[in-house]
C-alpha cells in the first residue's frame, strides 16, 4: 500500500514533468535565453551569475564594494550545464525532479489527512496543488525572467515558501470540513500573506521588454495548471488501478 | 465491504504506519523541491535554472 502510493507519485510525477518540460522547451526557455540576453551588458555568463547572485541586486546600493567584485571574479569559473542539448537536459531532470517533489508532498498530505487521491477527484488536487505552489505565490511574486528586478533573494523565499503552508493549509481545511468556521479560517489564512505583503522588487528600470515579461508570467502560469491538472489526476488514476490490483491479493498479505 | 476498503486503501493503514509514510514521503519530497526550487549551491542552481523560472521558484 505505501510502495503503491510511492510508485504513483513518481510514476506521476515522470508523466507530469515530461510533459511539462516539453512545454517549457517550446513556450519558456525561449524567453528565459531571450530575457537572457538583456540581462548585464551582454557579457552574461550564466555561469558566473550564482556566485555573483549576492551582489548583483546590490548594485544601486552604497555597501557594493569592488572588494566584493574582485572577489567574485577571482573564483574559478564555476560550473553551468552548456546552451542547447545539456541545458534542455537538465531543465528536463529538474522539472520531472520538482514534479516528484510536489508529488511527494500532496502524496504525504494525502496519507496523514486520511484524504485518498482518487481520479474523482484527482482534479481537485491538482487545482489545490495549482492555488497553492504556483498562484498564490504568483500573486505576490510574479513569475519572473532573469534580468528583471526583485527582492532579496532569501526573503522572496521565505515569503513564497509561507504563502505556500498559508495556502495549502486553507485547502486542506476547507477539503476536511465545510462548517462556517473554516471558511473563514481558510479565507484569513489564504489573505494573510497578500496582507503582509510580498518583498516588493526594487523600482529600477529593467532593460527585459514589458511583453517579454507579462508573456512569460502567463506561459507560466498555464504551464503550472496543465502539470497540475496532469499530476493530479495521473496520481489518482494510478492510485485507483493499483489499490484494484491489491484488491485481488487475499486479505492479510502485504501489497 | 470489500470494494470501499479497497477503493479507499488509506483507510486500511493504522494511524502509526501513515505517519511514518507520509513523514517519509514529506521528507523526500521536500528534499527534491528545496534541492530544485531553492538550493544556494551553484551546481544546483545553474542545473535546475531555467526550471526555477519557468515553475515561479524565486530565483537569483
Amino acid at each position: 500500500m505505501i510502495r503503491n502510493l510511492f510508485a504513483a507519485a513518481l510514476l506521476a510525477a515522470l508523466c507530469a514533468g515530461l510533459i511539462t518540460a516539453a512545454i517549457q522547451h517550446f513556450r519558456v526557455t525561449p524567453l528565459i535565453l531571450h530575457a537572457e540576453t538583456f540581462e548585464g551588458e551582454g557579457g552574461h555568463s550564466h555561469g558566473a551569475e550564482a556566485v555573483a547572485a549576492d551582489h548583483e541586486h546590490a548594485e544601486g546600493t552604497a555597501d557594493h564594494t569592488h572588494d566584493a567584485v574582485a572577489a567574485t571574479e577571482a573564483e574559478p569559473e564555476e560550473w553551468a550545464p552548456a546552451d542547447g542539448f545539456e541545458r534542455t537536459a537538465y531543465t528536463t531532470l529538474a522539472t520531472v525532479l520538482a514534479a516528484a517533489g510536489f508529488a511527494l508532498v500532496i502524496g504525504a498530505v494525502s496519507m496523514f489527512a486520511g484524504l485518498p487521491i482518487t481520479f474523482a477527484n484527482g482534479f481537485l488536487w491538482g487545482i489545490a496543488g495549482f492555488v497553492t505552489f504556483s498562484l498564490a505565490p504568483a500573486y505576490g511574486l510574479a513569475p519572473e525572467l532573469p534580468g528583471m528586478p526583485a527582492a532579496d533573494l532569501a526573503a522572496r523565499q521565505v515569503w513564497w515558501v509561507g504563502t505556500a503552508l498559508s495556502t495549502g493549509a486553507a485547502c486542506l481545511l476547507l477539503a476536511k470540513t465545510r462548517a462556517g468556521w473554516a471558511f473563514a479560517v481558510a479565507i484569513a489564512l489564504v489573505a494573510i500573506p497578500h496582507i503582509i505583503g510580498a518583498p516588493a522588487a526594487p523600482d529600477e528600470p529593467s532593460a527585459v521588454p514589458a511583453h517579454l515579461a507579462t508573456e512569460f508570467a502567463a506561459i507560466t502560469l498555464g504551464t503550472s495548471l496543465v502539470f497540475w491538472l496532469i499530476l493530479g489526476t495521473v496520481f489518482g488514476k494510478l492510485n485507483d488501478v493499483f489499490a484494484a490490483r491489491s484488491a485481488t491479493v487475499p486479505a492479510g498479505a502485504t501489497a | 465491504m470489500n470494494t470501499t476498503t479497497t477503493s479507499t486503501g488509506l483507510q486500511s493503514l493504522s494511524i502509526s504506519q501513515r505517519i511514518i509514510a507520509s513523514s517519509l514521503a514529506l521528507l523526500l519530497g521536500l528534499t527534491l523541491l528545496v534541492g530544485t526550487g531553492f538550493a544556494g549551491d551553484f551546481r544546483l542552481h545553474n542545473g535546475a535554472h531555467d526550471t526555477r523560472h519557468a515553475m515561479g521558484f524565486p530565483c537569483h
